[in-house]
């Protein structure tokens, strides 16, 4: 397993969702019968809706920096 | 097949296509593994059992191969635990890759101190032919191979059946019938009953090899493997060198096309490489289905196993679910026969095993969305998972390769007596019973001590003599398991010298747990009062 390379000191990463598999159906679930326009519109509506929540810069900023790692191959 | 030969059980005629028609208090359609453990766990309590199979044979092709911890505690109380566990092999950890990295591991049983591993794999053949065994030497249980049920008529009082050999056809009647005849079940259909659910448009192929190789004995799960791009792999090891490899073929796949050598065997040397050494056992093109009946308990008939649920291979949750439904009926049947426990104790199993049919399903369901993603989007969700979770641990506990099957927690049946004190733990009402090691008469675990009738299970010298033959007496009869103390006559002491039972139980002094004949706790209490014991057994027991 590799090991994460940015400061991620202010992002939770160890489990936090009390029941991991009905949020993931629910999440699904959200995007049923939607075309895959809509559901990126969804998705970005969901991100900004869950970061203003947050709010925390350091958070947000770690969190961006996580989803980015692997898909670029460098971070 | 090169490790296995199915044995031929013999065909005999019916004595009553020469003589009266015979009345039966149970008739057991299908002996498979479903069936069989009934009718053992009936023959076991003295209840004279009839088993009907339309073959004369075990399961051909292995098809259930992952046995769990709970499957292989009820076959220890039905005497056939130790030679499956003997001839399985053990695991407990489970690895998940994406494409070529690890992904994650997990360990399914992730504590020490209970008897039996959290899985064996088992070709389901020689799982049949331990239970045939065990049967075989049970003299109140009689299986009649290439019998036929062709038809069933039930009554009010009665359940009549006609039966068809080669010698031709016959009727029996009977109190009850248990409908253990599997997926297609034809006694579902002749009554035209229903099975709602969902099928999934995908397809896989199952193979098993015999291969000599020092993987070791793990469940292996691969997402978008290079040697099987954009679909997943499973990998077992069973007996005899046999592996088991699943792949995701698509809904595309052409199943005719795809069971041909030809076809299986490069996606086989892709996986294993240009050097392994294997032959196929046996294969098949397999579609799933994840649905149920909307009752498991018609009148006099009382269906179990995939005769009433189906679910998808991931998690193990066919034949396991299938063993826990026996289990949990058996039981029951015998006290509404013996004339101990009205008809409506019956009612339990239908809501009890619904309740975990339908736990099994959304697992199921779950898993195959997971592996099947259903739309663009909810595979972006699924490869965004899979990478996450080779830094993140949360991300972990959302990949789902199957979740593999525990027993439920009946934590809704109405057997059960709400909690009046507040015990730590997961032993709450409903809950089977947690392993521990011991010291006792019956064994080394805490297991071997319970199950078969209702116990008591006390922490401390806390049940007199006097109340200890008033539990023991009547029809519905409590022993007495006592943890700590001197050795009584009147019960059963166990040492609890790892502290294991206590730790499982809050076994605070002078708790007491009440368990029903399938080792599922029913009542708990701080302190013993002889009423509350028997006012919980009434419960348990539907009166």
């Amino acid at each position: 397993m590799t090991e994460a390379i940015f400061d991620m000191a202010a992002l939770k990463t160890g489990s936090n969702i009390p029941k991991p598999d009905d949020f993931y159906e629910e999440l699904i679930g959200l995007h049923r019968e939607l075309t895959d326009a809509q559901s990126a519109l969804v998705n970005a509506k969901l991100i900004l809706l869950l970061a203003n929540h947050i709010g925390d810069p350091d958070v947000l900023r770690a969190a961006m920096a996580a989803a980015r790692a692997d898909v670029v191959g460098t971070a | 097949m090169k490790t296995y030969t199915n044995p031929t059980y013999e065909y005999r005629r019916a004595p009553e296509l020469d003589g009266p028609t015979r009345h039966c208090q149970v008739v057991i359609v299908g002996a498979g593994p479903v069936g069989l453990v009934a009718a053992i766990d009936l023959a076991q309590r003295g209840i004279p059992v009839l088993v009907l199979d339309d073959d004369d044979t075990v399961s051909v092709g292995s098809r259930a191969i992952c046995y769990s911890k709970r499957t292989l505690e009820i076959l220890d109380r039905l005497g056939c635990g130790e030679p499956i566990a003997r001839k399985g092999v053990g695991w407990n950890i489970g690895k998940v890759y994406q494409g070529r990295e690890l992904a994650y591991q997990f360990e399914v049983l992730p504590e020490s101190g209970h008897h039996r591993p959290a899985f064996v794999n088992l070709q389901q053949y020689y799982f049949e032919e331990c239970l045939v065994q065990r049967a075989l030497e049970l003299p109140s249980l009689e299986i009649r191979w290439r019998h036929e049920v062709s038809g069933v008529v039930p009554d009010a009082d009665r359940v009549t059946l006609r039966v068809t050999t080669s010698d031709g056809d016959y009727a029996l009647t009977c109190d009850w019938l248990l409908v253990c005849d599997g997926a297609r079940s034809p006694v579902r259909h002749m009554l035209g009953l229903d099975f709602e659910g969902q099928v999934f448009r995908d397809r896989f192929l199952i193979a098993d090899i015999h291969m000599t190789s020092d993987f070791p004995a793990e469940r292996r799960f691969w997402f978008d493997p290079p040697f099987h791009p954009n679909q997943s792999v499973l990998l077992h090891r069973q007996p005899d060198d046999v592996w088991r490899v699943d792949f995701q073929l698509g809904w595309d796949a052409d199943p005719e096309l795809e069971k041909q050598p030809a076809r299986i065997l490069p996606r086989l040397r892709a996986m294993l490489g240009p050097d392994a050494k294997f032959e196929i056992e046996w294969a098949s093109v397999y579609t799933f289905q994840c649905r149920r009946m909307q009752k498991f308990r018609h009148g006099r008939l009382l269906f179990a196993g995939d005769s009433a649920h189906l679910v998808s291979p991931f998690g193990a949750r066919g034949a396991n679910s299938g063993v826990q439904a026996a289990d949990n009926l058996v039981w029951k049947l015998e006290l509404v026969l013996r004339g101990h426990a009205p008809e409506c104790l019956l009612d339990s199993y239908d809501s009890e095993r619904v309740a975990a049919a339908d736990e099994n399903i959304q697992n199921s369901t779950r898993a195959t969305d997971f592996i099947t993603p259903k739309s663009a989007v909810s595979r972006t969700f699924r490869d965004a998972v899979l990478s996450l979770a080779r830094c993140y641990p949360f991300a972990r506990k959302l990949v789902n390769s199957g979740r593999l099957s525990v027993p439920k927690v009946l934590s809704q049946s109405p057997l059960n007596t709400p909690d009046g004190a507040t015990f730590d733990g997961s032993m709450v009402p409903g809950a089977v019973a947690a392993d521990a090691p011991v010291s006792g008469p019956r064994g080394d675990w805490l297991l071997d001590h319970l199950g078969g009738g209702f116990d008591l299970l006390v922490f401390g010298d806390v049940v007199d003599t006097v109340r200890a033959a008033e539990l023991a007496r009547g029809p519905i009869a409590c022993r007495v398991v006592q943890v700590g103390g001197i050795e009584r006559h009147d019960r059963i002491v166990v040492d609890d010298h790892a502290g294991l039972v206590a730790a499982r139980y809050d076994g605070k002094p002078g708790s007491c747990y009440l368990f029903r004949p399938d080792q599922h706790v029913c009542a708990r209490w701080r302190a013993f009062a002889v009423d509350a014991v028997h006012a919980a057994i009434a419960r348990a027991t539907g009166q």
